[in-house]
């Protein structure tokens, strides 16, 4: 690993400005993704600040709902009493992902905040738009081995088949988010010039002219917390991840759904997917056309089908053309038939 | 006044690198108070920020009971402090990239991968590593279950697993074989112990002893 600086910060303010300071300044939060990537040289930063001491770590009850604090860690989530009662959706997510240990280093943040898992990104011989940007326009970043997209044409079983670009073909990789866009989470994040609240379904965007971006979030930004509203999708929601092997694999394709009953009738209902695009893949369309209809598996496919206009596959992710709508059928099944 | 001193008084000077320190001071200030890696870099005019970053900055950790007071580059990850440095071999490095767990230890209680737990953030924890988890003489009982029951071919992966598996209890997620699978899922071994360690674990679990 290459040499760098290391600080260590206990208040938000302290942190943002470190950051702020100097260019090539990183968060350090469980590190589980960050520091693996500056393994591999991926990822080269000149300073860290060590974020884990900030009394971030708070789950509590609001008004209107729940708030996570950022530094929460993934395990302490999915393992609350509030969370699995009100939220059963983000707990099965959470626990869909990663490993056990991996889950008790990983922050709610910082989960957030991980890169894609597409192995062109990961090989700093290979040509990646998102790891080495082109230089041009006023996001440019550091030059990090060659640019291209080498996943177009190239090995592509795990990517994209919703919202891509020219420039990147790449997945979001986080379980944890995909419950969140479903369950209409707010992002609160702070800031110098700041505080400020990003709707979830903002807050990852798609790769357009600019990969390396991941998020809208401003330079300096810190997530401080999560807040979710409360719902009434506890007791229908189901998480389902389809993958490689039946534990500790990324997701070929998720659904996170959650639904409100009233006898047989949809009376409302959130539906999200993994795996499919560069940002939690909300299914708006499907949701509203869901929407006051019986719990019926015709039903079900033809929301599916609506879910999938504009998908498009690369060759060798093409199964997943098939597989997407198959999995919001089966999860749709799951959810509406959970007592 | 005090912001001449500190230039930046937003920053948190708690396990702060020295590099103000180094801006500020002569380089006879920094011959006695810094490592000997910044003072090389200082005396043959190399730029600050570069001697800075192999700076050695000190970590007070407790390693299986014994307090250390340390000093380590903060590039060091908990898995090479423990065994480069401090001579415990148990954990052991298999693909220090988090997905094998060989390198399984318990940080303040919970197990953590420790080839993607950078040192210098272990500071004021406690650490537990297979060392750590025999009492004396006498073997942890998850020491004793994965020899009876031959949760092992080659071994290499053995200390990780017996440190998952010994949270994995107290976590309170080993009720059933498929349960123990899936929280052990981080754990791979590939002469495919499995299902004996599986065994080991369920016979710890209703044996009920205190793990």
């Amino acid at each position: 690993m290459n040499p760098f600086q290391f600080t260590r910060v206990t208040t938000p303010k302290a942190a943002i400005s470190a950051v702020t300071k100097e260019s090539g300044t990183y968060f350090l939060a469980g590190g589980t993704n960050l520091i693996d990537l500056m393994k591999r040289e991926v990822i080269v930063p000149e300073r860290l600040v060590d974020i884990n001491k900030l009394p971030l770590a708070t789950i509590e009850k609001t008004s209107t709902g729940l708030r996570i604090g950022a530094m929460a860690k993934n395990s302490t989530v999915a393992e609350h009493e509030l969370v699995k009662k009100n939220f059963p959706l983000l707990s099965q997510a959470l626990n869909a992902g990663a490993s056990a240990q991996l889950r008790n280093m990983a922050t709610v943040g910082g989960n957030m905040m991980q890169r894609t898992r597409c192995s062109y990104f990961y090989d700093n011989s290979m040509p990646c738009n998102k790891r080495s940007p082109v230089q041009a326009g006023p996001d440019k970043g550091q030059p990090n081995g060659p640019n291209g997209c080498g996943a177009i044409g190239g090995y592509n079983r795990m990517h994209a088949i919703f919202g891509t670009s020219e420039k990147c073909i790449a997945v979001h990789p986080s379980d944890m988010c995909i419950a969140l866009v479903a369950l209409d989470a707010t992002v609160n994040v702070s800031g110098p010039k700041g505080d400020r609240k990003i709707p979830f379904a903002d807050f990852h965007r798609l790769p357009g002219d600019a990969p390396q971006k991941d998020n809208t979030l401003q330079p300096g930004e810190l997530i401080m917390s999560i807040d979710l509203p409360m719902n009434d999708f506890a007791k229908n929601s189901h998480y389902l991840k389809v993958r490689d092997r039946a534990s500790y694999a990324f997701a070929l394709v998720s659904v996170g759904v959650g639904v409100d009953m009233k006898g047989k009738t949809i009376q409302n209902v959130r539906l999200a997917m993994g795996g499919v695009a560069h940002k939690p893949w909300r299914l708006t369309e499907a949701e509203q056309f869901l929407t006051g209809k019986p719990a019926t598996e015709d039903n079900f496919k033809q929301a599916a089908m609506l879910a999938m206009k504009g998908a498009k596959g690369y060759g060798e992710n093409d199964f997943k053309l098939t597989l997407a709508p198959n999995s919001i059928v089966e999860a749709l099944k799951i959810a509406t038939t959970t007592a | 006044m005090t912001d001449k001193q500190h230039p930046d008084e937003s920053a948190d000077n708690s396990g702060a690198s020295r590099r103000d320190f180094l801006k500020q001071s002569s380089i006879m200030a920094a011959f006695a108070m810094t490592p000997p890696a910044a003072v090389t870099a200082v005396e043959k005019g190399l730029h600050e920020t570069i001697a800075t970053r192999f700076e050695q900055m000190s970590l007070r950790v407790t390693i299986n009971g014994t307090a250390q007071q340390l000093n380590i580059e903060p590039r060091v990850t908990l898995l090479d402090l423990l065994r480069e440095q401090l001579n415990l071999t148990g954990t052991k490095k298999g693909c220090d990239h988090g997905q094998c767990g060989a390198c399984t230890v318990h940080v303040d209680g919970t197990r953590v991968n420790a080839c993607l737990t950078l040192a210098m953030t272990t500071e004021g924890c406690k650490v537990t590593t297979i060392e750590g988890l025999a009492d004396g003489d006498r073997l942890h009982p998850m020491q004793e279950a994965f020899i009876k029951h031959d949760g092992f071919q080659c071994g290499y992966c053995t200390p990780g697993q017996i440190m998952s598996a010994v949270a994995c209890i107290r976590e309170g997620h080993a009720d059933n074989p498929d349960e123990i699978r899936e929280y052990m899922s981080g754990n791979i071994c590939r002469c495919g112990a499995y299902s004996n360690i599986v065994d080991a674990i369920m016979d710890v679990k209703q044996g009920g002893q205190k793990v």
